[in-house]
This record gives structure tokens, sequence and C-alpha cells, in this order.
């Protein structure tokens, strides 16, 4: 079977989607789109299932926060090993209340990775079968990937951080 | 009921399960991880993993760094085969900044990967015969992980955590040393391999041991998004060297093995003949070297390779660079890229996004070890404590690449 291209692929997705899939680029020739929280199992689903594309294999979840927008992102990458092509979704989340349906149902190593993605960032994935802490201790209180939290005490007055180019 | 029977209850010891903490530092495990195991005498009925035992913040602290502060912690991931994961970080660098690599460069860096990808697999493969009860194998194999990490200091003056290389190349060429060093872990590496294979591959206890022990069907491993090795073992040829080439795998030959079934002894049989592939490439890496052009050993990208130590402290210019380079002074393009690299586990990934500031906005690595390790629990049911065991040395889980 040839190797699908973006653009076929950006054609399918716009036939099935239209609308609901949006900021469609291509940095560094990895496709990147972006779609609602409503839609993101649909989407995922359509493009696991999908004869033509088969983007069978879950390569990774993971979030990134943008408190200027108040938002956070919660980024899936997936990879098509039959036709040997490589995808990412963007969802993009409010900051406040971050929930975002669970890919659990559709591959089985979204756990840890959505279990690592709450840990750090707070995101709560619906109808995830165990969203605990993974790496940090369970009694910690804050979700210390979120940009507000500074990576050293802020008190310390040895240490003026635009002197260490951060 | 006559009144001096016995009365079982709810508490009858006889259905009483036993609660086993297989970890944090227990010396089966190999490293940092806890198991909560409900035992049925020897059986194992369930089992939750904890994890995160040595989870250092590397994600948070890359965002606090520039590039080249963030390859020491890349050493600290999968701390066996660190040169995978320090190149690994300079390619998604070179990635994200359009740096062309010359060949022999690619070729240097494709003999280092191969030794740490042998040393990698040395590491989980004696590990297996040491947990099945064969310690011959493992202090016979064993010693060649030394002559590896001889050659890396030969290199780049370090053993294990190596930080090697720059954002453009290598630090300094092969020296005629290092050269020699190779050549004889060539010579001699396939006569041991060999013998440690005729200890091990027809061996009635090892193959009783091991085969039929943990299957996973390749549907089951994809769905778990498991890669390297294991994956590969399960029966499907992904390999991240020949579905996305990075640093010229392209031009050489070699072959993916695979195995059926997916358990430890097709594991054990996939990585072992992936050091014999490993050694394929270096030779024909040292073979292809001859007809580069000598003595070059970085791209030309003043911008971003750090000058020489020489021309740092006898020349202005070279000095201001070097310490522009090193405080991330030096604009990057506003992008995000993603880059995976074949680790000795499976498919590494780092995932950058860089906003123009002086560290990344986020860096994600994506972590062969994590991401295989969270069926281990699910697999061990039903099996007994001493497949386990061994079940978790075949998946050569490293606990720093696992807790990040």
């Amino acid at each position: 079977m040839a190797k699908a291209t973006n653009t076929e692929l950006v054609d399918l997705l716009g036939e099935k989607f239209g609308e609901q899939l949006f900021d469609v680029s291509e940095p560094y020739g990895l496709l990147t789109f972006s779609t609602t929280k409503d839609k993101v199992v649909e989407v995922l689903s359509f493009l696991k299932e999908n004869g033509r594309i088969n983007f069978n294999f879950l390569t990774d979840i993971t979030a990134v926060h943008y408190p200027e927008k108040e938002q956070i992102a919660v980024v899936y990458h997936v990879h098509s090993m039959v036709s040997g092509i490589r995808a990412r979704l963007k969802v993009f989340l409010n900051e406040k209340d971050p929930r975002i349906a669970s890919a659990t149902v559709l591959w089985n190593g979204a756990n840890w990775m959505e279990r690592e993605t709450y840990d750090f960032f707070g995101v709560k994935f619906e109808g995830h079968p165990d969203l605990r802490r993974i790496l940090n201790v369970d009694e910690m209180t804050v979700h210390p990937m979120l940009k507000q939290y500074p990576l050293e005490d802020p008190n310390r007055v040895d240490k003026k951080d635009e002197f260490f180019g951060r | 009921m006559s009144h001096n029977q016995p009365v079982y209850t709810d508490n009858d010891p006889q259905s009483e399960l036993v609660t086993l903490n297989l970890g944090p530092t227990h010396p089966a495990t190999h490293g940092v991880f806890q198991n909560v195991l409900q035992m049925d005498g020897e059986r194992i009925v369930s089992g939750v993993s904890t994890i995160g035992y040595i989870h250092r913040a590397f994600e948070k602290i890359a965002e606090h760094r520039p590039f080249y502060q963030i390859t020491p912690l890349t050493d600290r991931l999968n701390y066996c085969s660190s040169p995978i994961n320090n190149m690994g970080w300079h390619m998604t660098v070179e990635k994200l900044l359009n740096i062309q690599i010359p060949k022999r460069v690619d070729y240097l860096r494709v003999i280092i990967m191969e030794l740490s990808r042998i040393a990698d697999h040395i590491i989980c493969n004696t590990i297996i015969a040491q947990d099945t009860g064969a310690t011959t194998t493992f202090l016979y194999l064993f010693q060649y992980r030394e002559h590896i990490y001889e050659i890396f200091e030969e290199i780049c003056g370090a053993r294990l955590t190596t930080n090697i290389g720059r954002i453009g190349g290598l630090e300094r060429d092969f020296n005629e040393v290092a050269f020699a060093k190779i050549n004889k872990f060539l010579k001699e590496f396939p006569v041991a391999l060999r013998e440690f294979e005729s200890l091990l591959n027809r061996n009635r206890i090892f193959i009783d041991r091991t085969q039929g022990v943990a299957e996973v069907t390749a549907d089951t491993a994809l769905s778990y998004s498991w890669t390297g090795p294991l994956l590969r073992a399960a029966g499907i040829d992904y390999d991240v060297r020949v579905s996305e080439p990075y640093s010229s795998y392209q031009d050489f030959d070699f072959e993916i093995p695979v195995g059926t079934s997916g358990d430890i002894f097709d594991r054990y049989l996939v990585r072992n003949e992936e050091m014999w592939q490993s050694v394929r490439i270096i030779e024909q890496a040292l073979e292809k070297i001859k007809s580069e052009p000598n003595g070059i050993f970085h791209a030309d990208v003043p911008d971003f390779y750090l000058p020489g130590k020489e021309q740092v402290y006898n020349n202005m210019e070279a000095l201001i660079y070097h310490f522009k380079i090193v405080m991330g002074e030096i604009d990057a393009p506003k992008a995000e890229v993603y880059h995976a690299v074949e680790g000795g586990n499976g498919e590494l990934g780092f995932y950058l996004i860089n906003d123009g500031g002086r560290s990344p906005y986020r860096l994600h690595f994506r972590r062969p070890s994590f991401i295989n390790y969270q069926m281990y629990a699910k697999m061990s049911e039903g099996m007994l404590l001493s497949d386990a065991i061994i079940n978790m040395s075949s998946m050569n889980i490293i606990a720093g690449e696992l807790d990040a």
C-alpha cells in the first residue's frame, strides 16, 4: 500500500469533521491540528479505525500550560505504523477546570500517560479507570508543571534568576 | 454441626491472601520500584505498581535551562545507554535549527549509539540469565560492557553518564586509541557473544524458565504502546531506525529481528540478534568513514557548536561565544518539534516547544520504560512470583527512565 500523505489525511479529516478541526499546520513535516474537547474521542477513534490512514499507535499524551491564554493544551501524538506517518492532535482546555474525555477506551496505553498528565497538570480525564497521581506523592496538593509554580524557593534572595538565564 | 468442629469464617487462614511488598529496594527488581502483590501461595493474584521513587522533575528543570544544560539531564534517563539519549536530544535541537550534519559525523554517532545499544542489551540479557540462575553467563558477558565504557572514556572522558557530543556533532574526533579499542572490541565481542548464546539458547533449564512465560500478543503490545525489543518480540517489525531514519541509518544494511509469541525467550532472542546487527552496523560505519573526508567531527554551526577549549582560553571572541551559547543567548526558531530515536528499550521521543526564550517553553520526554512498564502488574496476575521476577528483568525497566 502506498504511503498516505499529510495532504490526503487533511482531506479525509476535513471531509469527516469539517469546521471541528482547525489550526492545521505542518511544523517539520508533522501534521498538527486542534479540535474541541467534545470531539476528541471521536477524532481519535476515527484516526485509529479508518482503514486508509490507520493511526493504530498512540505514541504519547502530554500537556502544555499557557498561563497568559489561561489555557492548558492536551497534546496527543499518534502514529500510523501502516502508512508510516505521525500526527499531533491538540485540545485547548480552560485552565480553571481542565476536563477531557479519556482515551483509555481506545488504547490501554493511555492509562499511565493520562495519569502523568493529571499528576503534573491537573487535567481530569473523564472515564479514566484509575485517575491517581503517579510520580509525585499522593499527599501533594498542587500540580507542579503548571507555570505558576517556580522551580526553586521564590524566597531565596542570594540567587537572582536573571543572572542565571532563567 | 457439632461443637468441637472448627468453624471457618471469613478469616479462614486457608483462603487468606498474603500481601507481599516487592520493592522498593528489592535485589531482584534491579532498580527502585515497588509492586504490592496479593499472593495465593506462590501465585500472584493481583498487583499494584507504585513508581516515582527517583522522580527528579526533569521536565520542570528543563524549562529553566538552556539547551546545553539539558544534555546532562538526558544522561540520567536511561543511564545504561546515555549516549543514545544525549544524541537524541542533540538531534532534536538540530532538527529545530535545521542543521545539516556531515556524513562522517553521522557515522561516528552511529558507532557510539550502536555500542550503547550493545551495552544496554548486554545488561538486560545477562540479567535475565542471572535471574534464572545462570551466574556464569552474567559474569562472562558483562565484562564487554566494561570494554564499551572504556571506548566511551576514550571518546568523551566519561563512562556512565557520558554527556557526549555537542549540538552539531561531537566535541572531538575519535583518536587512534579509540579506533584501536573499537576494532579490538569488534574482534573479541562476537566470540564471547557466540559463547554466551551457546550457553543459553539451547539450554533446557533456561528454555523451561522462559518459553511461554509472559506471552504477549501483537495487538495487546500495540494497545499498550509498547516499543523496542518488547514490541518486536511480539511480532511487529517497528524500529525507528528504519521507519524514520535519523543520523543516516538509511545508509546501513541491517535487519530487524522479530519474535512470534512475545514471551521472555523471544525477547531474549530479539535482543541477542540486535547485538549481532549492531556489530554489523559498526563494522559498516568504520568502513564508510574511510571514504569520508578525514578529521570532520562537527557541522559548521558556530552559533550553537561550542568553540574548542584552547580557543576559549586564548581568544576573546571564542570566550564570548562560549558564554553566549552556554547561557542560551542565541535565538532559536519559535517552533515545536518531535524527534524520536530508537533507544535501548524502544522509541525515545523528545517533544520540544521553543518560544524564543533561553530555555525550552516545554520539553517532554517520551520514555519507553515508563510506557512499557504499565502493563507489568496486569501481566503478573496469575503468574508465579519467580516468573514475574524474570518478566521484569526481560522488560529491562530502568528506574531513571521510568521516573524521569
